[in-house]
């Protein structure tokens, strides 16, 4: 499918070119995928916020996060949710993405054409990151990581309610927990909704600690954690929680917590083949991105006389919205969305 | 139905041996028997004769959730799982807060068995308003009884054991009473951990016991005259049970073939009653085995009229003798077991003794061995004289030292996601090999690579796709794979006009090049080698 098709005779507000989505009336790239002079970046993933660029604008929110991950001495210029900037022509604006500490949708207005490039985002709460708010637009690119009607996300208290039945039955049975999640955004998410219903300690890998400190920095209220690598050689784990990255299941670090449970969080655990071909325990579908429902009304929601999809499901959801009557094509992007791993 | 969906749920949320073997004592304690008679009867891997069509389900399911057909077909590819797929379209329906829970044994008597008498309108009315009702692991599990398999991931070694222990049995006494066709019933699981012995078991085979492929040179089991060499016939395994009249002949598949084989079954009841042997079923002719493919022919007709029977006449070569006279001789050594068989044999010519094949030396054995194929058999079985008759694959008493595969080096041509566990890989591939300047596809292969291959293969097939098709791709033809089969046979039904007998994959040829591969040519010259 050309994504050019649904393009109208004008040229088009923003567009995909070698180095990423580029707004050429504003000179900036969006979220670029190679060095470019102006990055305007939704969030710090590693896939949204890549070094290398000579001037980066974020977030004020984000900023902290993004600085962490592109480098001290970057240049990085920040802004207030909702504070307009021109660049150019160009007026832009961040706006909450509801995605992780930070994380923004981006609006640019050009000669009264509005897009909204949504970045990742999720509707569901969150105690760690502003709501997702809807942004009126002509175009609006969504991203579509799991965009199949599989997809549909429990209460995310249920889900946190089952980690800590979990965390308990494996304190009882004198195992260790180990929970394996993104280090950006989900770790500090689990702590989180975790400190409702508990205020015992987790033990934590080194990749997620940083990441935590941040989020307590912007006043996030998390259950206390502590460094695995901090823990005396040789002290038993048994009963405890453990958070760490996918990366670090199976390798030799794993070794030091004896007998454990392995679980990991993440929207794929949605389906069981999934978790059982990676061999966990447990699968707690718990994701920073919206699920089916929240993808159609988010698209609703804007307005929007064109959707453009990004990552994971672009083609089936584009597909869909048209069939619905919504002017939709899939638009190549670097972006990964949630990798399976 | 809730206590099988929080069973299901534990064992599919452990890897560990031990929890699972736990799980499932608990609950076949704690079930009421007619319950847990239906759960052993789905855990032991059953299923019901067909209830619906799973056309009706998908279209129900789509009808419910306005899903066109071609998302359907994308979500399906992406699960690998019908069951798991409605369950997790339906979720987007409300459902009510407090569902209404009905007994397993109830579901199935009063709910799923009586829907084969209905037609599809009053079918659709029944099962909506069960999928509308119940929570969504609870709509899994009746998609899987309704579609077929209920699988859970444990073996039925496991739901022995548990059941064992529930019982207070030795776990050979439950594997034997769980051998063949029951019915799940209050009275059966009852009796089946009961300590007492009930006349409705002598229908019953006894758990085979397996051999193990032999790996190690044979000289390493030690002295030859320890040893039973017989050959390794290529038919089908079977128990022959003559008991109070009656004759059952059944398959290691345990699949009761009594109506199959006519002649077998007559030679069987000149047999003394508590009789049971356990042997080969073969296509047979003038005291020599004919080769599979005579035997298969012969399973797949519907009607023996004498012509098939005349065509592919079969006998059951026995080894052993299980029981004798009513008694279980299993722990005799096997010496005296095949002391007694031969004995009894001498009046039966009609069932033949498998011989044993003489030889000075395992050098001279294994000369003797390069004849395997020419005699229409597949190598050696080996058993120690001194072993008893165990249950399963137990290695050490017992092996197959089959001869060599035959070999071919194919290209890789088409890959499909597997089922499952596996549905977000590519593990089915379809191979070719050269037919003049074109590849032709002669075979389909799912097994014989690590994880770590099948890993490596999938990203190899997602960057080299050329074409899509469903969930088929079509690759770039440059991978090639040397594959091992068992025989080679004459296919109208295949494009190639050839059929591989238990084609697997032996070894990634990163090595050899596409032009490398083997022709159609060089295969068909197998075939004379193999007929």
């Amino acid at each position: 499918m050309d994504a050019s098709v649904s393009f109208q005779a004008r040229r088009p507000l923003i567009t995909v070119t070698p180095h990423g989505l580029y707004c050429e009336p504003g000179g900036f790239h969006i979220d670029p995928w190679r060095p470019v002079e102006r990055a305007l970046i939704t969030h710090a993933h590693g896939d949204h916020a890549r070094t290398g660029h000579q001037r980066y604008l974020g977030t004020r929110a984000g900023e902290a996060l993004l600085r962490r991950r592109v480098g001290a001495d970057s240049h990085i210029d920040a802004l207030e949710y909702g504070e307009p900037l021109k660049l150019n022509d160009v007026t832009v604006s961040f706006h909450p993405a509801g995605h992780v500490l930070g994380s923004a949708q981006l609006r640019i207005e050009h000669r009264g054409e509005v897009w909204v490039i949504s970045g990742d985002y999720k509707r569901a709460a969150d105690p760690t990151c502003a709501p997702f708010e809807v942004v009126r637009c002509h175009t609006f690119i969504t991203e579509a990581t799991f965009g199949l009607p599989i997809f549909r996300w429990d209460d995310t208290r249920e889900v946190a309610e089952d980690i800590l039945r979990w965390w308990d039955a494996n304190r009882a049975a004198g195992r260790a927990a180990v929970l394996f999640c993104y280090a950006l955004g989900k770790a500090q998410r689990i702590l989180a909704e975790l400190a409702r219903l508990t205020d015992r300690t987790a033990f934590v890998h080194g990749a997620v600690q940083g990441l935590v400190e941040v989020y307590r920095d912007a006043g996030v209220k998390m259950i206390p954690t502590q460094l695995v690598s901090e823990v005396a050689k040789g002290t038993s784990f048994a009963g405890a929680l453990v958070l760490a990255p996918p990366s670090a299941g199976g390798s030799t670090w794993m070794r030091r917590f004896g007998e454990a449970e392995t679980g990991f969080a993440s929207g794929w655990m949605r389906v069981r083949g999934n978790r059982r071909r990676r061999g966990f325990d447990r699968g707690f579908v718990l994701s920073d991105h919206a699920d089916w429902s929240e993808l159609l009304r988010t698209v609703a929601d804007t307005g929007a006389e064109r959707v453009l999809t990004t990552h994971g499901s672009a083609e089936p959801l584009a597909r869909y919205l048209r069939e619905q009557g919504v002017d939709a094509s899939p638009l190549a992007t670097q972006f990964e969305g949630e990798a399976e791993d | 139905m809730r206590r099988l969906a929080d069973l299901y749920e534990r064992l599919d949320q452990t890897t560990s041996t031990n929890a699972k073997v736990e799980a499932l004592a608990r609950y076949f304690q704690e079930a009421p028997p007619e319950d847990a008679a239906w759960a052993l009867y789905f855990l032991t891997g059953q299923k019901l004769k067909r209830l619906l069509t799973t056309k009706l389900l998908v279209g129900w399911t789509q009808e419910l959730t306005h899903i066109p057909d071609w998302l359907f077909a994308e979500v399906y590819a992406s699960v690998g799982d019908l069951a798991e797929v409605i369950s997790l379209l339906l979720d987007n329906l409300e459902r009510p807060s407090a569902p209404e829970e009905l007994p397993l044994s109830q579901w199935l008597t009063q709910r799923l068995l009586p829907l084969r008498e209905l037609d599809a309108t009053a079918q659709r009315e029944q099962v909506v308003s069960w999928w509308r009702a119940m929570p969504r692991r609870e709509v899994f599990l009746l998609n899987k009884m309704l579609t077929g398999e209920l699988r859970v991931g444990v073996s039925s070694t496991l739901v022995v054991r548990a059941l064992a222990k529930v019982a207070g049995l030795p776990a050979p006494d439950v594997a034997h009473r769980l051998m063949g066709t029951w019915t799940p019933s209050k009275e059966f699981f009852q009796q089946l951990v009961s300590p007492e012995v009930s006349d409705a078991e002598h229908s019953r085979p006894y758990p085979f016991y397996l051999a193990s492929p032999l790996e190690q040179p044979p000289e390493s089991l030690g002295d030859l005259s320890e040893w039973l060499v017989e050959w390794k016939w290529d038919g089908i395994r079977g128990q022959l049970l003559h008991r109070k009249g009656d004759v059952y002949l059944w398959s290691r598949g345990e699949e009761l073939i009594t109506d199959r084989f006519p002649e077998i079954t007559e030679a069987a009841k000149a047999l003394p009653e508590g009789t049971v042997l356990d042997g080969e079923v073969l296509a047979y002719e003038d005291c020599k085995p004919l080769p599979f493919a005579r035997l298969q022919r012969r399973i797949g007709r519907q009607k023996l009229t004498p012509r098939v029977l005349a065509e592919a006449p079969a006998a059951f070569i026995a080894y052993d003798l299980l029981e004798q006279d009513g008694q279980d001789l299993r722990a005799l050594p096997l010496r005296e077991r095949r002391e007694r068989l031969a004995a009894l044999l001498k009046h039966h010519p009609t069932l033949p003794l498998s011989p044993a094949v003489e030889a000075s030396s395992w050098e001279a054995l294994a000369h003797t061995r390069s004849e395997a194929r020419e005699r229409n058999v597949e190598g050696f079985m080996l058993k120690r004289l001194s072993s008893p008759y165990l249950t399963g694959r137990k290695r050490g008493d017992w092996w197959k030292w089959k001869i060599d595969p035959f070999t071919v080096d194919a290209v890789l041509l088409y890959a499909h996601p597997g089922h499952g566990r596996r549905s977000s890989l590519y593990t089915d591939y379809t191979f070719a090999v050269w037919n003049g300047t074109d590849l032709l596809p002669v075979t389909k292969a799912y097994s014989g690579l690590t994880d770590e291959e099948i890993g490596r293969l999938d990203r190899w097939i997602r960057a080299h796709t050329r074409e899509k098709f469903g969930p088929v791709r079509s690759v770039e033809p440059e991978q090639v794979f040397e594959l091992h089969f068992e025989g080679i046979q004459k296919s109208p039904r295949h494009k190639s006009g050839v059929a591989l007998r238990f084609p697997r994959i032996a070894r990634w040829r990163t090595d050899k090049k596409p032009q490398d591969a083997d022709s159609l040519d060089s295969l068909k010259e197998l075939l004379h080698a193999s007929a």
